[in-house]
């Protein structure tokens, strides 16, 4: 089953499909939510698909079962992603609207829109639009929303009705889940989480909520086709890809965090805020979150803090984290340990902001001048978004080095139900630090080299371990040396850290390798958010009696060689999946291994990839590998 | 045990030019540093990029030279995850007021506990002699190809407008005052800015040494006039108080307003401006996190490997939904 709720930014959308995601978690269900919006505050179109089923589902589908509206916009936009026989739900009032008059949607898209339902003899307004759906058996439920605010008002003594015009969101909602057979009690306790602690607005929309349910109950007695039945659950979280790169960040030991405002990255910063002071088994402790005043503020602020000891870090996205580069080469060369996570969206420059890429891998792997050591990980859904994030902390103390975190847009704003994150076997390990006690005499070498390239680290105010630092080639002290052996010295301990770690890292926290139950036919290569779309095709092609196996690449720098070597050698046919133009993934492959990939199949609209279009893209690039070399999909609104 | 002049240097060559103001701030600093008593091992030197940047590595405290610009957001970085620590920021002018412009300002809202050095001698030294942010419009300082085409900024009301709390202004070779100054600064309770007119034997041949001394201008009995004079000597008085009423406050600004334009003949130094009882950005956060200043964020996480002991499941409480037992 996939909801789609749509309807202008600003107006509510978020918080309605929270309300009804997390009634259908609460029913036990699992569900994968996933948000699309402009960057704009208020008018422009904003959506939400939430994908439900009683088994764990990892990616979102093209088709939506039952779209819930109550503008023009959302119907001329979605209607016809609704399967036949679904059902849309549709404010009645609009029903004259003509497609002309929309205009926040592009005008060479309404006049081919226009020039549709012409040729199909209908009426180029949203009539025309309901008429095209209900000719496809798509069940049609008009609501008199306008109707159904007032009775909510009466109900609750408010005779102002502007002030309840936010509960029309609610009301689609609640008219979506009374078709679904989904228990208002759900509902209900989902109104009282999202709107947790304001009282009125909770009563509001329950009452509006039970408005709707009776609306329903006396008007529509035919059965929609789709019925959610609650099934046995345990507890899990209802969570997003930032909220879990946060959580990951309070528990994995990050006590100070700097940011500058962006998209898809502030609302990271923004949970931490609100949870700057939490609990520990023996009390307190508190995050320090600063708002700076530029990216690179941000890094070097977040530097500062990790030469004291603290374990820091700055998230970003691409535009903020190319000012950062300066600094994070500076974190390289004074082996300081910083932990940058960054979301990626589409680029260059502003691109597009609210919209998901993963564009800035190769940019990641050498951004700075000069050379240096960095770790890259890549995340591929929002589990490992918590779990990789308490590692990139570890290895960047281990290590003393820039650990860039990569994750992007889509796994930011994903809303999925996960079971609840094991921290049993999570350690906070903080490498090599200096002993206490030392002979006052000696003078501590905070670039001592050592046959791991790693020297024990001193923090600042610890007595009798002074230290320099500088952005200049440096001697063991930390002093400015230019001297060329000195140089060929410093250079060899920096690097030489990057092939410790690599010997350090289990094979299974740098790549997940799923198998196929037999000799696979075709070996799948990615990275990132692509891993769900992945995993669930590959169930998919088994069903045509296609073997698929899939090597998800999980730590980009130190580079797995021989790993990805062993997995790709004896492939018979070899395809990259990433969300960029170029398949920056199969380059690096190719510059580490000399292995080329064969076929590739990208995506750069700025939308996830979705199961159907990936199925089919694979089936096709198996069946006739060499007409497919290059697929680019393209599927989203 | 009081602390020795030695105690604070390190014994590496200095490579300044012969001449460089650079030096009288470096001992102003290190003197003031011994005479104050602070535990070195507490004091943290950030410097930028430029002549005076490898100021830390003359000096034995913690010495942290950044990147250019930059000086005051790693400082403020490691004020805030360990305000312990005696934190002092040193920049050029065209390190502090040009590519770190955007840092002095914001540094100023936030008003940390720490004090900001600032070497302003009109060029750009190590990169040969460009006009820095601080030289006046129409100068031609020897290496410039053609007179400066833009305004000199004024770092006291740039300061002022800013945010600092403290507002100061002394010359490299006054180390006397400089000491002083900066003894005064590093004693302040909020962010203090010492701005240090300070010679470039090399390429400022405008303002140099001897102008600042008045060399060009001698008294009946022959002896040179100095241009820098003392504005507390003067009567100057820079605090400012909760206490005042808004009448007070505006005609202390004007006089500062009025000061801070001085130049040429006479060139006023010291204390222009000092707020007191203005909170501090520590103070504001320990409103906030009640632990702030007792367990900062360096003081934390322990060494060694351990388990994590934030309380999880109580953290992501909301994010929880409960079990379904149908």
């Amino acid at each position: 089953m996939n909801w789609k709720i749509g309807g202008a930014q600003g107006s509510g959308v978020d918080s309605s499909a929270r309300i009804f995601s997390r009634a259908v978690a609460l029913a036990g269900l699992w569900v994968f939510g996933t948000r699309e919006y402009y960057s704009n505050i208020k008018g422009l179109h904003s959506y939400f698909e939430v994908r439900v089923d009683s088994n764990p589902i990892q990616c979102k589908v093209d088709r939506t079962s039952l779209l819930a509206s109550f503008d023009a916009e959302t119907l001329i936009r979605h209607a016809t992603t609704v399967e036949d026989g679904g059902g849309i739900v549709y404010n009645k009032g609009v029903t004259e609207t003509s497609i002309e008059k929309v205009d926040t949607i592009n005008k060479e898209v309404r006049q081919e829109i226009q020039q549709r339902l012409t040729d199909k003899g209908l009426k180029a307004d949203i009539s025309g639009i309901l008429e095209e759906s209900r000719r496809r058996g798509i069940h049609l439920y008009p609501i008199p929303y306008d109707d159904l605010v007032a009775q909510t008002g009466k109900r609750i003594g408010e005779q102002q009705l502007s002030k309840l015009t936010r509960i029309i969101n609610v009301l689609a909602v609640s008219v979506s889940s009374a078709l679904l057979g989904i228990d208002k009690r759900y509902i209900d306790d989902s109104i009282r989480n999202v709107f947790s602690g304001k009282q009125r607005i909770i009563d509001m929309n329950i009452t509006g909520a039970q408005v709707a349910y009776e609306f329903v109950s006396e008007n529509y007695h035919e059965q929609f086709p789709y019925k959610i039945t609650p099934i046995q659950s345990k507890d899990r979280l209802f969570i997003s890809g930032n909220e879990a790169v946060a959580l990951g960040k309070l528990v994995g030991g990050c006590r100070m965090q700097t940011y500058y405002p962006i998209t898809p990255a502030s609302d990271e910063s923004e949970f931490l805020e609100a949870h700057e002071n939490f609990d520990v088994v023996d009390g307190k402790n508190s995050i320090l979150v600063v708002q700076t005043e530029d990216e690179i503020a941000a890094i070097t602020m977040a530097i500062g803090a990790a030469l004291t000891g603290t374990r820091a870090s700055a998230s970003t996205s691409g535009p903020g984290f190319s000012l950062m580069v300066e600094g994070m080469g500076w974190s390289g060369i004074n082996e300081v340990p910083v932990v940058i996570t960054l979301y990626s969206r589409g680029g260059p420059s502003t691109g597009m902001p609210t919209r998901t890429e993963q564009g800035d891998l190769k940019f990641v792997l050498n951004a700075s001048h000069g050379e240096f050591p960095r770790i890259v990980l890549c995340s591929g859904d929002i589990e490992e978004c918590f779990y990789d994030t308490i590692r990139a902390f570890n290895y960047a103390e281990k290590y003393q080095l820039p650990v860039i975190h990569l994750v992007d847009k889509a796994m930011a704003n994903t809303n999925v139900t996960v079971n609840p994150f094991d921290t049993k076997y999570i350690s906070i390990e903080r490498g090599k630090l200096v002993q206490e006690h030392k002979d006052q005499d000696e003078l501590y070498r905070r670039f001592k080299i050592t046959d791991d390239g790693i020297s024990p680290r001193a923090f600042l105010g610890m007595s009798g371990f002074r230290f320099w630092n500088t952005g200049d080639e440096h001697d063991e002290l930390g002093h400015i040396n230019e001297e060329p052996e000195n140089r060929v010295n410093m250079m060899n301990k920096r690097m030489r850290k990057l092939e410790t770690a690599d010997t350090d890292i289990p094979d299974r926290e740098k790549v997940n390798f799923f198998p196929a139950s037999k000799t696979a036919d075709i070996t799948i290569v990615s990275w990132g958010s692509s891993k769900g779309a992945i995993l669930e095709a590959m169930k998919l092609l088994k069903n045509d009696s296609i073997e698929a196996e899939f090597l998800q690449v999980r730590i980009a720098s130190p580079f797995p060689t021989e790993l990805v070597k062993r997995q790709l050698s004896k492939a018979k046919l070899t395809v990259a999946v990433e969300q960029n133009y170029s398949g920056q993934m199969a380059s690096l492959i190719a510059e580490k291994t000399g292995i080329i990939i064969d076929n590739k199949i990208v995506k750069y609209n700025g939308r996830p990839i979705s199961l159907n279009e990936l199925y089919a893209a694979l089936k096709n690039t198996f069946e006739k590998p060499e007409e497919n070399r290059r697929v680019v999909l393209t599927s989203g609104a | 045990m009081a602390l020795k002049l030695s105690d604070v240097r390190t014994d590496l060559f200095n490579d300044w030019c012969p001449g460089c103001g650079d030096f009288g701030i470096e001992a102003s600093l290190q003197m003031a540093l011994t005479e104050l008593g602070i535990d070195i091992n507490r004091v943290v030197l950030f410097s930028g990029i430029g002549c005076h940047g490898k100021i830390v590595h003359w000096t034995n405290t913690f010495g942290i030279h950044t990147l250019h610009g930059r000086t005051l957001a790693f400082a403020q970085g490691a004020k805030l995850a360990n305000p312990e620590l005696e934190v002092v920021a040193l920049g050029g002018d065209g390190d502090g007021y040009g590519i770190g412009a955007g840092h002095f300002v914001h540094a100023g809202r936030r008003n940390i506990d720490m004090t900001y050095i600032v070497h302003n001698n009109g060029v750009y030294g190590l990169t040969k002699g460009q006009a820095s942010p601080t030289q006046r419009l129409g100068e031609q300082t020897k290496s410039l190809p053609q007179p400066n085409i833009n305004n000199g900024i004024n770092p006291i009301i740039l300061a002022l407008s800013a945010g600092y709390t403290f507002i100061a202004r002394s010359y490299a070779f006054n180390t006397r005052h400089l000491k002083e100054t900066i003894k005064k600064a590093i004693a302040h309770k909020g962010l203090a800015l010492v701005d240090v007119l300070q010679p470039c034997p090399t390429y400022n041949d405008i303002e140099t040494k001897a102008w600042y001394d008045g060399e060009d201008r001698r008294d009946a009995s022959g002896r040179a006039v100095p241009r820098v004079y003392d504005v507390n000597m003067k009567g100057h008085d820079p605090l400012v108080s909760k206490e005042m009423d808004e009448d007070q406050v505006d005609k202390k600004i004007q006089h500062v307003f009025r000061l801070s334009k001085e130049w040429g003949d006479q060139i006023p130094i010291g204390i222009f401006y000092q707020e007191i009882g203005t909170p501090t950005f520590e103070d504001r956060i320990s409103a906030r996190i009640p632990s702030y200043l007792q367990n900062p964020p360096a003081k934390q996480i322990p060494p060694g490997t351990t388990k994590s002991t934030v309380e999880l499941e109580k953290l992501s409480s909301e994010l929880t939904v409960q079990a379904n037992n149908v």
